[in-house]
């Protein structure tokens, strides 16, 4: 008995985390921004922004190896593989200067956003 | 090779803290060392599997296959941790008590190593992707560093089970009659941040459109980078930048596994002394 009070307590909480996850794709067609990363270097490595608005910043790896470009500042991790482009989605951003960096490389792959 | 050894501690350090709280969750429990090995063994084949699929994974979804696939993982870890923390609920007393699972109990003990078995799995997958691919890019530019960037993974392998053992020790060490209590508020805000990561994911991915812009910074005081931090961002979901969907789901999940205990007590008609909430 107790079993089946707990079980269907459980479908209730699998249907609320249903609804939190529920599908909201973002507004898209928003500022994108290109970066290449060669030698495990960001080219650019300063990237200016609008300040208030969210961007995506399209990663390009020449490099043979993957990599995985980091921020806490800017709240994001993903990983690009070697010679492949990835998205990351960055939501608007306080005018200031956040840091990034490829962390499988983090002491060449390194760049920051300016909000503006 | 120090800078191979803190990226893949770095990593492993996570993996290794949720092992360390299932060991303890489930001492006493017969054959959980299999089910263990078992999830790890399991989280590191599909480590091995997301590494090499990485590529055909992240252009899933319009390319957001890899921030889909990480909330997904996350969010069944949460499920799992809340079903466990029902059963502990339920059972721990009697646990407590003998420390060994007995009679009709083994069978309910088997399903919730099952669903702790899963949570290591998804642990060790979500870690073990990012060090597999880290590695083997080295080992694979051939660089002559390679061998020294692989010992330094290597020792961060092991430095992640050192963290994982430690945390064990330190937590069979907690008096029985406490012991219950605190694992239970461990899990409940174990699952807890891990909701929330799957909600800053599901940001990333594009599937969360609202209530996703960071609403203060703590990294000034505690940073995620840091190993203390890390350490924090696992085990309490400590996040220095929390947007408000992560907030929500933290609390809903704290919410839904006191709610459960509540109905699993009642169904008991008393309440769980050793196995009450005490955070």
């Amino acid at each position: 008995m107790k079993l089946s009070k707990s079980r269907s307590a459980m479908l209730v909480l699998a249907s609320a985390i249903a609804l939190v996850a529920a599908p909201a794709m973002a507004a898209s067609a928003n500022h994108i921004v290109d970066v290449t990363l060669k030698d495990h270097k960001f080219s650019p490595d300063k990237i200016e922004v609008p300040a208030g608005k969210p961007f995506k910043i399209r990663l390009k790896n020449v490099d043979k190896s993957a990599d995985e470009f980091d921020s806490d500042d800017l709240r994001v991790e993903k990983v690009v593989g070697g010679g492949k482009t990835s998205i990351i989605r960055v939501q608007a951003l306080k005018p200031g200067t956040y840091k990034f960096m490829g962390e499988y490389h983090s002491a060449t792959a390194r760049g920051v956003v300016i909000a503006k | 090779m120090l800078a191979a050894f803190v990226i893949v501690f770095r990593e492993v350090i996570e993996a290794g803290l949720v092992v360390g709280v299932v060991l303890a969750a489930t001492r006493g429990l017969v054959d959980r060392g299999r089910f263990i090995a078992g999830g790890i063994l399991a989280g590191f084949l599909g480590a091995c599997g997301v590494a090499f699929f990485a590529g055909a994974i992240a252009d899933l979804f319009e390319g957001s296959g890899q921030e889909t696939l990480n909330a997904g993982v996350l969010l069944v870890a949460v499920a799992m941790l809340i079903w466990h923390n029902a059963w502990m609920a339920s059972h721990g007393r009697e646990l407590a008590q003998s420390l060994k699972a007995v009679g009709e109990e083994v069978k309910a003990g088997r399903k919730s190593l099952m669903a702790l078995a899963i949570v290591c799995a998804v642990a060790v997958l979500r870690e073990g992707s990012e060090v597999v691919l880290f590695l083997y890019g080295v080992a694979a530019a051939g660089q002559t560093t390679a061998s020294s960037i692989i010992v330094g993974g290597l020792i961060g392998i092991a430095g992640g089970a050192v963290i994982s053992a430690l945390l064990y020790l330190g937590l069979i060490a907690i008096p029985l009659r406490y012991l219950f209590g605190v694992l239970s508020a461990l899990i409940t805000l174990l699952a807890a941040g891990l909701a929330a990561q799957a909600m800053r994911f599901l940001a990333q991915g594009g599937w969360l459109a609202n209530w996703v812009t960071p609403l203060w910074n703590t990294s000034g005081i505690l940073s995620e980078q840091s190993i203390p931090g890390r350490i924090a961002h696992v085990l309490f979901g400590y996040a220095s930048q929390p947007s408000a969907s992560e907030l929500l789901a933290y609390g809903m999940v704290i919410v839904i596994m006191l709610v459960i205990r509540r109905i699993v007590a009642e169904g008991r008609g008393h309440q769980p002394q050793g196995a009450r909430i005490s955070a």
